[in-house]
């Protein structure tokens, strides 16, 4: 075995991505393959999936029912929510978001897709770009996804053409152009024989571009965080209180972009005032800097009082604080939206009683097209404005995924009823 | 703007400490589940981080089930005494006293009943929040949980009906009797944990370490001799060199063949195994496909 000298535990980045496709499309093949050719499968799920493979009266390994979970799902060959998947080369660590691509596919896509990196777009290249790969690139788009695969599946099917591919590439940049998707790489494979998988494999040797696993261990996301506004939410302020400690008050929080250096001066918000970094404390050890997404805890060189919920911002950065904006919204709850209650948003480590004031359009996650709308249903997608009872920072979303993002709660059943994303530009 | 390095188990234990305090930040009276097994080590530590100089705003609990391996018993309250923080136990013994767990045999496996016990203590101290130490790698129905995993006041677990969660923004809220499991090394595997072990130098008890024990060979997996496990009939006792990857229920807790001395021999086995930890540890996951879902269902950790 040479796994032992392929995976070296020092230094491997955290890649989380999510594969978008319909049941048909080989998405479950296409992440068993890459489990499999990436040695990240075990034995006994191996012997398992092979037992119900026969069971179910046919032959081999199908590598789709790797990526099966429950009891009742498997009584019913469907999957019915978000499940995660872990495996690990040399070079990156993988979180796989596995969604199931039926009728409430909006809201778990979106659910997936909020912490991933990386999408992976499966379109069958018999059928070619469908109404619901458009969905897939505009919800990838509106979450903001910073990198997109458009996996084009089956290859095996349409003889490995090269033209059918590039007619598939043409198509979907077409309507792409629309889209905020900075990052888009068109692959064609076949999941069910591994190529362009893990292995190139010598069918398609007319594409010279890289495997998707190149592609998932090489890609740059150092930029996929905003590295340049500060944003440090408190979480938890630190008053040992003991002989030693007695005048100690960590603020501890973890860095949501930019980064901090000691002697830095801050202003809290949404009060403003203002200070200096005096101490960086990673646990135990003192450091002269950190940045984001480190979780760590500062001291400030005044006495100001400041509790969870405030935020911490450069004193050279002034960004919107308001109890009004604007967000697209992703209604997740089987209950419709009533514009008339109230509710609450949590938006980093801040919660507010909130009101949906109006709905300016929504959002035909098929057509792009913008409708009226008094209300909204499970996996509407809508572009609102928000009032809240206290000010927030309002970051544009575009521009910082951490602060920019917020969720709504129902006070009367606790459900988290919907996601947000602050929009100041007003689109 | 310079640039650093963070790597993947940067990145998983500055989500986990995010999570714990989410945790302590919002929930009413949260409590961290330790057994003195290398999950919930990796969870001690994650808490240290995230609240030292501070105490832990939460105190530590076991549910025990009697039939643990007395080096991890010893181990829990040497490491619970070492932090200075408070530790419940509360024993599944007085549930069966209370007539609360009815078992066919005092050698049956008690996992499955820790439910029961476990709830009665949530119900004693009011709490709304239990941190714990399970992964997502470990199982099947642990892929499809949430981290911060919503319990009805039965305690019960419904898969169809799960909060959504989304990017790093946790709902936390509860009504009275109700509470939250919360798993903030959801992400890692099981080689992260051991990873995370070497890189903190932390301890862990003795029985993960390579070690001659006499066991029997049946089909279920090498079981170790105890006062819960005889060798019956035409079974032969050998003395080999094993190691545990899981500590739980004496009764049902294999171990492996391994010469692994140190961390980094753990690790380098890990790497190359090729049999999920639950697989080659746990008999009571490999009754149905589904055990380990029912159990949750049920109110399970």
């Amino acid at each position: 075995m040479s796994i032992i000298e392929k995976i070296s535990f020092d230094q491997t980045e955290l890649l989380r991505f999510i594969t978008a496709g319909s049941v048909d499309d080989g998405k479950s093949t296409l992440i068993g393959r890459l489990l499999h050719d990436s040695k990240s499968i075990f034995e006994d799920q191996l012997t398992s999936i092979a037992n119900t493979t026969q069971k179910r009266g046919l032959q081999g390994v199908d590598l789709s029912l790797l990526t099966d979970g429950l009891q009742a799902e498997r009584e019913q060959g469907i999957t019915i929510d978000v499940a995660y998947r872990y495996f690990a080369t040399p070079k990156r660590k993988f979180i796989i978001a596995d969604t199931p691509g039926h009728e409430q596919y909006t809201r778990n896509m979106v659910t997936g897709a909020s912490t991933a990196n990386l999408a992976v777009i499966l379109i069958d290249a018999r059928k070619g770009v469908l109404t619901q790969s458009r969905r897939h690139a505009y919800l990838a788009s509106l979450v903001g996804i910073p990198h997109l695969v458009v996996a084009v599946n089956k290859m095996d099917l349409v003889d490995y053409s090269q033209a059918v591919f590039e007619k598939i590439c043409e198509d979907f940049s077409a309507f792409a152009v629309n889209l905020n998707l900075r990052n888009i790489n068109y692959i064609p494979m076949s999941a069910l024989n591994g190529d362009m998988v893990v292995e190139r494999g010598d069918r398609l040797d007319w594409y010279q571009g890289t495997t998707l696993m190149d592609l998932l261990e090489t890609v740059s996301i150092e930029d996929d965080i905003n590295r340049d506004d500060f944003r440090f939410p408190i979480q938890w302020v630190c008053r040992p209180q003991t002989k030693e400690l007695h005048d100690f008050r960590g603020y501890m929080g973890r860095i949501e972009s930019g980064s901090i250096r000691i002697g830095d001066p801050v202003t809290v918000l949404p009060s403003g005032l203002t200070s200096r970094i005096k101490e960086i404390l990673k646990f135990e050890d003192p450091v002269d800097e950190a940045f984001a997404p480190q979780s760590i805890t500062l001291t400030i060189e005044d006495h100001l009082d400041i509790s969870r919920g405030d935020l911490l911002v450069k004193t050279n950065d002034s960004p919107r604080v308001s109890k009004e904006f604007n967000a697209m919204l992703c209604w997740l709850s089987e209950q419709p939206l009533d514009t008339a209650r109230k509710y609450l948003v949590k938006q980093t480590t801040r919660i507010a009683k909130a009101v949906i004031s109006k709905i300016d359009y929504r959002v035909d996650v098929n057509t792009m097209d913008r409708e009226t709308a008094s209300s909204l249903k499970m996996n509407d997608i809508a572009h609102v404005g928000i009032k809240v009872q206290l000010p927030l920072v309002c970051d544009d979303y575009a521009r910082n995924r951490a602060t920019g993002s917020f969720i709504i709660i129902d006070e009367s059943s606790n459900n988290t009823v919907a996601a947000g994303m602050i929009s100041v530009s007003g689109n | 703007m310079s640039h650093h390095t963070f790597t993947h188990l940067d990145a998983l234990e500055s989500e986990a400490i995010h999570i714990m305090r989410e945790v302590a930040a919002e929930c009413a009276n949260p409590v961290l589940l330790f057994s003195g097994g290398k999950d919930s080590i990796v969870l001690l530590r994650l808490a240290e981080k995230a609240f030292r100089p501070g105490r832990f705003p939460f105190p530590l609990m076991h549910i025990d089930t009697e039939h643990n391996f007395p080096e991890v018993i010893e181990f829990r309250d040497y490491r619970a005494k070492q932090l200075g923080e408070r530790l419940i136990v509360r024993s599944m013994e007085d549930s069966i006293k209370k007539g609360r767990v009815v078992l066919r045999s005092e050698t049956q496996s008690r996992n499955a009943f820790q439910s029961v016990t476990l709830l009665d203590a949530i119900a004693e101290f009011k709490f709304d929040a239990c941190i714990g130490g399970a992964r997502r790698d470990e199982e099947k129905a642990r892929a499809k949980e949430r981290i911060f995993s919503f319990r009805d006041e039965f305690g019960q677990w419904d898969p169809k009906n799960q909060r959504p969660e989304l990017w790093d923004i946790y709902n936390t809220r509860t009504h009275p009797g109700e509470n939250i499991r919360v798993f903030p090394i959801s992400n890692w595997t099981e080689l992260d944990v051991w990873e995370y072990i070497a890189r903190e130098e932390l301890e862990v008890p003795s029985i993960y370490f390579a070690h001659k024990r006499d066991v029997i060979r049946r089909v279920s997996g090498i079981l170790p001799i105890s006062h819960l496990v005889q060798p019956q009939a035409g079974e032969r006792t050998e003395n080999i060199m094993v190691r545990f990857r899981t500590v739980g229920d004496m009764s049902c807790t294999c171990p492996v063949e391994s010469e692994a001395n140190t961390v980094d021999e753990i690790i380098a086995e890990t790497a190359m195994t090729r049999i999920t930890e639950r697989g080659a540890t746990r008999m009571d996951d490999q009754t149905s496909e589904a055990s380990m879902e029912l159990r949750k269902k049920e109110g399970y950790f």
